[in-house]
């Protein structure tokens, strides 16, 4: 296959392509017309961007045919659009970009898309979020539902569409680059008890997927492999994809909000002890 | 400067919404009827242009209101091919015999470099009567396995030539109308296959 081949989606979807190139061209307008102090480097556009095209890659290149049709590729797929990719965007902080167009959608757009802020404003409640990020890994690995969203093309294109946008969800809320002594964003002692908590569950469920001896995903198997490899040794790959490299992900998200937190302890104590008084 | 803003965390009945919808969805996966998987609102339509073991271009109009079992393999399969087809056979076998003529077996050979129609056609006649041996272009091989979400590949040749092939081990079940029905997984006896066909076969 020649390499413009392995670029091309296997099974090409408009609207994926049309999402991706909306959000590049909305981050890509917004970022001459912000004022420069508001304006992210060039380090956090790349991040910006890296983010964004990994996890277009693994929906429509050669890539989703391999994660289509070995277990280890599909949990590689979902480890890019569940916590890396979101996880590159969040830190990335495009919360610039955001405003910038909040202001020039003006007060109507701001009235019609109401609806969408209540529903973003439940979604990031921290035990509803919680719940759903890894509330989502277990549905769709749930053997008989797995086996489903392998055979059906709509089926398939929810879970990947779903994943990806609770991985946004979850690490956005995660890595609120406000800060929550001045703002109402999550504090960072509760954002670090949510990634140790979402790490757990995922770590058994990928555990068990090691060490299960019987065929737990056999839709691979009813529909056939991209190449012959041994059943189990998928299997096997798979399971640790699903147990390490998210528990590592987890520990690297803590390592950076306790950074920021260690960060921000000493600046704002002299404005602990001005505020502190009958205010509060 | 800014007034602090504590940050707020109200717990609300979504999670117990959230997590009830989640058991409620994945609680109607699988119908309790069929012996087989029910594919129907998960599978498109049978539809297909392949070329038939005298060379000549098959399509799904050609068996059309016939029970269709669509299998893919190739002729040189060790295992899971002949076995596949022997149980076939078999569970067509075990159907009243008003209703056996009603059911034809599409075979599709995804070794077109190995598998010429001719050697599809004795290899077909083998496993009984009612069976079609088909292959194609490489290209419309993937065409057609992708539209049922299933994949082949090649194993590297030994050093007499030969290969394995990895292919569907499933037998995608069609009613006359075409529409997608069940899915037979490995593991399924004959006995369970032909309950179903006959199930099928009765419907009218």
């Amino acid at each position: 296959m020649s390499a413009a081949g392995y670029l091309l989606p296997y099974d090409f979807s408009p609207l994926t392509v049309l999402s991706f190139m909306v959000v590049l061209g909305l981050y890509g307008l917004a970022l001459p017309r912000l004022p420069e102090k508001e304006r992210p480097g060039s380090g956090r556009i790349l991040t910006f961007v890296a983010g964004v095209l990994l996890c277009y890659g693994v929906m429509q290149t050669r890539f989703d045919y391999y994660s289509q049709y070995m277990f280890f590729v599909h949990r590689g797929q979902h480890l890019i659009l569940h916590h890396l990719g979101p996880i590159l965007i969040a830190l990335s902080n495009p919360l610039p970009v955001l405003r910038f167009w909040h202001r020039v959608i003006g007060s109507r757009g701001r009235r019609l898309l109401k609806p969408l802020g209540l529903l973003y404003r439940m979604l990031q409640q921290p035990v509803v979020a919680s719940v759903l990020f890894v509330g989502l890994i277990y549905f769709w690995l749930w053997p008989p539902i797995h086996f489903d969203a392998m055979l059906s093309r709509q089926l398939y294109w929810l879970m990947n569409w779903s994943m990806l946008l609770d991985g946004l969800l979850f690490w956005w809320l995660i890595f609120d680059a406000r800060s929550p002594v001045l703002t109402n964003a999550l504090g960072y002692g509760k954002r670090i008890l949510l990634l140790a908590l979402v790490a757990i569950p995922q770590m058994i469920l990928g555990a068990w997927i090691v060490f299960s001896r019987g065929m737990v995903y056999d839709v691979y198997e009813v529909c056939g492999r991209a190449w012959p490899m041994p059943p189990a040794t998928d299997q096997l790959l798979g399971g640790l994809l699903t147990w390490i490299p998210p528990a590592m992900m987890s520990i690297l998200g803590i390592l950076i909000i306790l950074r920021r937190a260690m960060h921000e302890d000493g600046k704002f104590t002299r404005c602990d002890t001005v505020t502190e008084g009958p205010a509060s | 400067m800014m007034p602090f803003r504590k940050p707020t965390s109200r717990f609300r009945p979504c999670v117990a919404a959230l997590l009830g919808l989640v058991l409620t969805l994945s609680g109607c996966s699988d119908s309790e009827t069929w012996q087989g998987k029910d594919i129907s609102s998960l599978m498109p339509d049978l539809e297909f242009t392949l070329t038939g073991s005298a060379g000549e271009p098959v399509t799904e109009a050609d068996s059309a209101g016939q029970i269709r079992l669509l299998f893919f393999g190739f002729t040189s399969c060790p295992d899971v091919c002949p076995t596949t087809l022997t149980a076939l056979s078999k569970a067509i076998n075990q159907m009243p015999e008003t209703l056996q003529d009603r059911v034809t077996t599409l075979f599709v050979s995804v070794d077109p470099d190995r598998d010429t129609p001719e050697r599809i056609a004795s290899y077909v006649d083998f496993f009984g009567e009612n069976i079609i041996g088909l292959t194609g272009g490489e290209p419309a091989l993937r065409d057609l396995t992708k539209r049922y979400r299933t994949t082949f590949g090649y194993d590297e040749p030994d050093a007499d030539g030969n290969y394995q092939v990895s292919h569907s081990a499933a037998v995608y079940v069609f009613d006359g109308a075409g529409n997608a029905r069940l899915l037979f997984r490995p593991g399924l006896t004959p006995k369970m296959m032909s309950e179903d066909l006959t199930a099928l076969a009765s419907e009218g």
